[in-house]
Formats: structure tokens, C-alpha cells, sequence
């Protein structure tokens, strides 16, 4: 059986966790902006700006990890111009993400080709490389397959039990969820509302840039249009599926990973009878049933989408 | 400090100034990057609204990119009324747009006045058929519409594109992913000799038409604010409040469909999968310029057809980016945003150290 012997190929799995690293970074981020009670739908566009940043910063001569930080901070702004809309203003969450996300996509691609008019493909950068873990990486099967990966994927792996250490055991992460579940209850012990809010959505969008970096800094090694492709969207039905839950988010995204890959090589197996197109649905009728299966008694932080004014009991 | 207090009641004079003054807050913003760029500010916006407006051709070309927006515009107003986040005006678009070509393409054959009427109900039906599947999950399971609809546009562009490299391939386009052409019986005819405008934009204005009849002078219209405004009290007051979402859907749908379907037969003829320059998504900021009302559409979606058009010309001229459109409308629909909040709310000044009072 064909079909059952790609799971055996280390190529496959090594495959499924580099899908996952940029997810694990976008739903980490969307995650940590939920918990503080902001949907934050600007994920698409500020995928798309780290992406761009980050190669940029790269192209025009910083380091990769310059790149990255560009890219993080140019996320964070980008969530700052978010958070202030939903937070202190209390605007639609729903519509200022959708804006968010226009706007972060404009500015991507009006900077793209503003600073290179004229070319078809863009220059190339030297990415980040495999880094092979010395005696992890001879294992037969799990080496090739877990350790040989950029930086960036254990990094996003590290971040994974940070972010789920941060959120169940320090008081940050208790205001952080508290501010998602009963604002009212944060303000009256005299801590800032707005203040985790607006923090939350700046770091969860600087994760989601950084996930956008990972694409043109590691996945591949230029900027194109269109490469983001709804995984901004994706993150936001794998933060449901995972219920708001860092180890879970991992899952799912590994999980999704693994089906790509599954189906790409499944593809290259049937692709004469069956249309690619239907490969490439695939992944968003997973989300969709995904989120529909979550969402049924999902445990929403209870404040979300609600804003909150100070003032207010 | 200064403190924020609601209004009473939402100023009238504001709500219609805020539109306005977004807009020139969305141009003001784009100057940043316009500057950045390097160029010379009032020419690139003077080329612009020359491109847009400065000449007959020019204004049917606005026109003509108004005539899908003011649908796609309509369905997300409707849409929003009640509350129901649709996103997926993309989707819905192409679903009308391949309901046209596989109805108008010559598996039908009859008179114009048959065969026009029939293919604008076929691809309205398409489009209300995409938005009611993600309503019905949204009543049933309580799945977030706006996630799904996004995704559904990512999914329903990839079927067309299956589409058009398979059963709906025009075997004589040389290889090239087009649907078969329209039959002339299924064309919306020219408005005009010589412009591109089409009786689509008759299409567009008469939903526009009926938008603001049904949201006015219905029961129906009547039940999609109550349940947007406030869910539990329209519950109490008996109105099925999940009819009504599914009542939105159907309709937003089709009318998102009636733009492509709208853009198929009156403007391309035939069917590719970049038909849409996003069209759904710009219908968003259309209708929140408008602030939801369907005249306010009509408005709108001229203005942001200009910017589209306008800033084509400008690029073609003096080599900006065309992707500064864009930026405009992700601007205006922030700024309108940002506008709907002041209607709202007063902003006082309580003095220095005030704020205690």
C-alpha cells in the first residue's frame, strides 16, 4: 500500500513540522490575543507584513535574526493600530481585523513594488539553514524527520510550552486570561484593562509576523504575492479547534501539517485522475470542519469580541 | 484628561458628515506613503481624479467598475444589518459568475427576455446558496461566520479554477483557462456606444432600489435591524431570529452572486478565475462608507470604483504603484470606522486635572 507508506518516510513527517512552524507561530499569537478577549482578524495582512518585512530587512542587508526582529516589530505596530481601534475604542473587532488586514496587505505589496518596480521575481536571500542537533539528528528516522530543522521551527516549538507556562503559572498570564474572561473583575484589583489588552495584541501580532517571516525567510526565500494564501485565516479555526490552548495549538498544527504533506505526496501518487485543485481545497474544508466540530460547546473566553470601557461596572 | 460619554442620541449632522470625512482622512494617510514613494502629491491625486472622473470615457470606466461594487456593497450592508459577518463576497461573486456561463452559455436557449432574466435568477441563486450554507452552521453550531466564509472564498476560487481547466474549458481558447462565451441572447447589451458601461449598472441601481423598499417598508427589513440591533429583545418581541439571519443570508448572497454574474454577461462575456479584482472584499468598505444605507452604496462604490480606476491611469502615467488604491480603501474603511465612533460618543474636555468631576 502506497497510501500507508508515506507515513513511513522521515522526508514525510520532516515535511508535516516545517508546514506547521508558521502555523504554530500564527495560532500562538491569535491565541494570546483571544485569551485577552480581541479576535484579531488583521492575522492575514499581518502575515503578509512580516513576510515582506522580514525579507526586506534581509535583502537590504541585516541578519536573518535583524529580519526577524523587523518583522516582529513591524507586527506589533500593525497590532497597536488594532488593539487601539477595539480596545479604548471598543470598534467592531470583526470589521477593524478585515481592515487591519487590507491594510497591512496594501502596504505590503505597495512597498514591494515601490522599492522594486520593474521586476517578475524577486531577488533571493540566503535563508536560514537546517540546523542539524548533533547526536539528535543521527537517530534513524526521528533525526532527519524532528531534528533538522531551521532555528526558527524550535524556536516556534520552545515558544509552544513558553507561551502555555506563561498563561497557566505567572501572574501575567492570570491577568492576561482574567482581562478575556471578566474585565470588569482585572480593573477593581487596579490592574490596566486596556493596558494587557493592547499588550496582548501587540505580542500575539508580532508572533503572527513572525510566522509570516518564517515563509519568506525559511520556508522559501523571496517574497511573492498571494504566498500568505489564508493561513492567517487557518490559525484563527485552529485557535478554536485547540480551545485557546498553547500544547493543543501545537497539535493541531502538526496535525495540519501532517495532512498537507499527506495530501501534496498523495498527489504526486494519483494526480492524473484527480484534479490538483481538489489537493489544494483540502485544507480549508479541514478548517472548516475543524471549526465546526469545535465550535459546538467550544469554551470562548467569555469577554471576547465584548469591549470593555472604563467606567464601566 | 478628557473623558468619553455616549450620546443620547447619535448626532444626524455627523453620521452624514463621517463618510466625508474619512475619506479625505484616508487620502490625508495615503499621502504618507505617496511622499515616501517620492512623488509629487498633488500630481499623482490630480492624476487620479482626471483618471477617474476628468472625461466621459473616464467616468464610464468608474461607472462601469461601480456596477459589481454596488452589489457587492448591497450584500454586505444587508449582511450587516443583521449582524451577520459576511466575508465571503468573493466567493459568492465567483458562484454567480460560474451559475452565468454554465446557464448562458448555451445549455439554454431562448429569447433575450427569457434567457437575461433567467441567468441573473440563476447566478442570485448560486450566491444565496453560498452564504446560507455558512449561516446555517452559524445558527445550528454557532461556527464563526467570518472564518468560514474567508475560507469558503479560498475553496469556491479553486472549484472555478478546477472548473475552467476541466468541463468548462473553452476547447477553442487555445489552452488558455476560459469558460466558453456568453450567447448573445444571455448579454447584457452596452449602455452606450463606444463605453464599456453596461445594463448592469440598471441591474445594480434597481437592487439598490429594492434594498432600500425591503429595509424600509417590510416586515422583513423591519426584523434584520431588530435582530442586528438587539437578538434578545427581537427573540422576545417573537421574531425567529435565526429565520431572519438565514433571510439575510439568502439575500446578501444573492446579491454578491448578481455582481458576478452582473460582470460575466454585461462586461466579460465569458468566465476566467481573475475576474475579480476583489470586488467582495472592496464591497465591505463600500458599504460601511455608506454606512449601511443602499443609497449610500450607490455613493460609495463611485467613489471607490474612482479610486480603483483613477489610480490605474495614475500608475500608468507616473509609475506609482496601483497597490496605493488599495491602500486608500483599507484607509477609508479604518477611517470610517474610526468616524462611526464619534457619532457615538462626545468627546469632552474636563481640563487639566479634571477627570474627578
Amino acid at each position: 500500500m502506497e497510501f500507508l507508506e508515506i507515513f513511513l518516510s522521515a522526508n514525510f513527517w520532516a515535511a508535516a513540522v516545517r508546514i506547521a512552524t508558521p502555523l504554530i507561530f500564527g495560532t500562538l499569537g491569535a491565541l494570546i490575543c483571544e485569551r485577552a478577549g480581541v479576535l484579531n482578524l488583521g492575522i492575514e495582512g499581518i502575515f503578509t507584513a512580516g513576510a515582506m518585512a522580514g525579507w526586506m530587512a534581509v535583502w537590504l542587508g541585516a541578519g536573518l535574526f535583524g529580519g526577524i526582529l523587523v518583522a516582529a516589530i513591524v507586527g506589533a505596530m500593525i497590532g497597536l493600530i488594532h488593539a487601539i481601534l477595539t480596545v479604548p475604542l471598543g470598534l467592531s473587532q470583526h470589521v477593524s481585523g478585515i481592515g487591519v488586514t487590507m491594510l497591512a496587505t496594501s502596504a505590503a505589496y505597495f512597498t514591494y513594488r515601490t522599492a522594486l518596480p520593474d521586476v517578475t521575481s524577486p531577488p533571493r536571500i540566503e535563508p536560514f539553514q537546517p540546523l542539524t542537533l548533533p547526536l539528535l539528528s543521527d537517530i534513524p528516522f526521528l533525526g532527519p524527520a524532528l531534528f533538522q530543522h531551521t532555528i526558527m521551527t524550535y524556536i516556534a516549538i520552545a515558544l509552544v510550552f513558553f507561551v502555555a507556562w506563561v498563561m497557566a503559572r505567572t501572574p501575567l498570564g492570570l491577568a492576561i486570561r482574567a482581562v478575556g474572561d471578566n474585565p470588569s473583575s482585572v480593573d477593581s484589583q487596579g490592574l490596566s484593562v486596556y493596558g494587557l489588552r493592547i499588550g496582548a495584541v501587540m505580542a500575539g501580532s508580532a508572533l503572527m509576523a513572525i510566522g509570516g517571516a518564517f515563509l519568506t525567510m525559511a520556508a522559501f526565500d523571496a517574497f511573492f504575492f498571494g504566498m500568505v494564501n489564508g493561513r492567517g485565516w487557518i490559525c484563527i479555526a485552529l485557535t478554536v479547534f485547540a480551545s485557546w490552548r498553547p500544547k493543543k495549538a501545537l497539535l493541531g498544527a502538526l496535525l495540519f501539517g501532517a495532512f498537507e504533506a499527506y495530501q501534496v505526496r498523495l498527489q504526486t501518487e494519483v494526480g492524473a485522475v484527480v484534479p490538483g485543485e481538489i489537493f489544494l481545497m483540502a485544507p480549508y474544508v479541514l478548517s472548516i470542519i475543524a471549526l465546526v466540530i469545535a465550535a459546538r460547546g467550544a469554551d470562548y473566553p467569555r469577554a471576547l469580541l465584548t469591549p470593555w470601557f472604563k467606567g464601566q461596572r | 484628561m478628557i473623558r468619553l460619554e455616549p450620546r443620547t442620541t447619535p448626532s444626524r449632522a455627523l453620521a452624514l458628515l463621517a463618510p466625508f470625512a474619512a475619506v479625505v482622512c484616508a487620502l490625508a494617510l495615503a499621502a504618507i506613503p505617496l511622499l515616501a514613494a517620492g512623488q509629487n502629491l498633488f500630481e499623482a491625486y490630480g492624476l487620479m481624479v482626471k483618471g477617474a472622473f476628468g472625461s466621459a470615457f473616464a467616468f464610464s470606466e468608474t461607472l462601469t467598475r461601480a456596477t459589481p461594487l454596488i452589489l457587492t456593497g448591497l450584500a454586505a450592508a444587508v449582511a450587516f444589518r443583521a449582524k451577520l459577518w459576511n466575508i465571503g463576497g468573493e466567493g459568492q461573486f465567483y458562484l454567480g459568475a460560474l451559475a452565468a456561463v454554465i446557464v448562458g452559455t448555451g445549455a439554454v436557449s431562448g429569447p433575450a427576455w427569457v434567457l437575461v432574466p433567467l441567468v441573473l435568477l440563476a447566478g442570485a441563486s448560486a450566491g444565496a446558496i453560498g452564504l446560507i450554507g455558512p449561516a446555517y452552521l452559524k445558527t445550528r453550531f454557532k461556527t464563526d461566520e467570518v472564518v468560514t466564509t474567508l475560507l469558503l472564498n479560498f475553496i469556491i476560487l479553486l472549484f472555478v479554477q478546477m472548473a475552467l481547466q476541466g468541463w468548462l474549458k473553452d476547447p477553442m481558447s487555445l489552452g488558455w483557462p476560459q469558460s466558453e462565451p456568453i450567447v448573445d441572447e444571455a448579454t447584457l447589451p452596452a449602455l452606450f456606444e463606444k463605453y464599456r458601461v453596461h445594463a448592469g449598472l440598471l441591474v445594480s441601481l434597481a437592487a439598490a432600489t429594492a434594498i432600500t423598499i425591503v429595509m424600509r417598508h417590510t416586515v422583513l427589513g423591519f426584523e434584520l435591524r431588530a435582530v442586528g440591533e438587539n437578538p434578545d429583545a427581537a427573540r422576545h418581541a417573537g421574531i425567529s431570529v435565526n429565520g431572519t439571519m438565514l433571510k439575510a443570508a439568502a439575500i446578501s448572497g444573492a446579491l454578491a452572486g448578481l455582481a458576478g454574474t452582473s460582470e460575466v454577461i454585461g462586461l466579460k462575456g465569458y468566465l476566467t478565475s481573475d475576474i475579480s479584482p476583489g470586488f467582495g472584499y472592496a464591497g465591505i468598505v463600500v458599504a460601511m462608507l455608506a454606512r449601511l444605507s443602499p443609497v449610500g452604496v450607490v455613493i460609495s462604490s463611485i467613489f471607490i470604483a474612482g479610486v480603483f480606476v483613477g489610480a490605474d491611469s495614475m500608475s500608468r502615467a507616473i509609475g506609482v504603484s496601483s497597490y496605493l488604491a488599495d491602500l486608500v480603501v483599507a484607509l477609508a474603511l479604518l477611517s470610517v470606522l474610526v468616524a462611526g465612533f464619534s457619532i457615538r460618543y462626545r468627546i469632552r474636555w474636563l481640563g487639566l486635572r479634571g477627570g474627578e468631576a
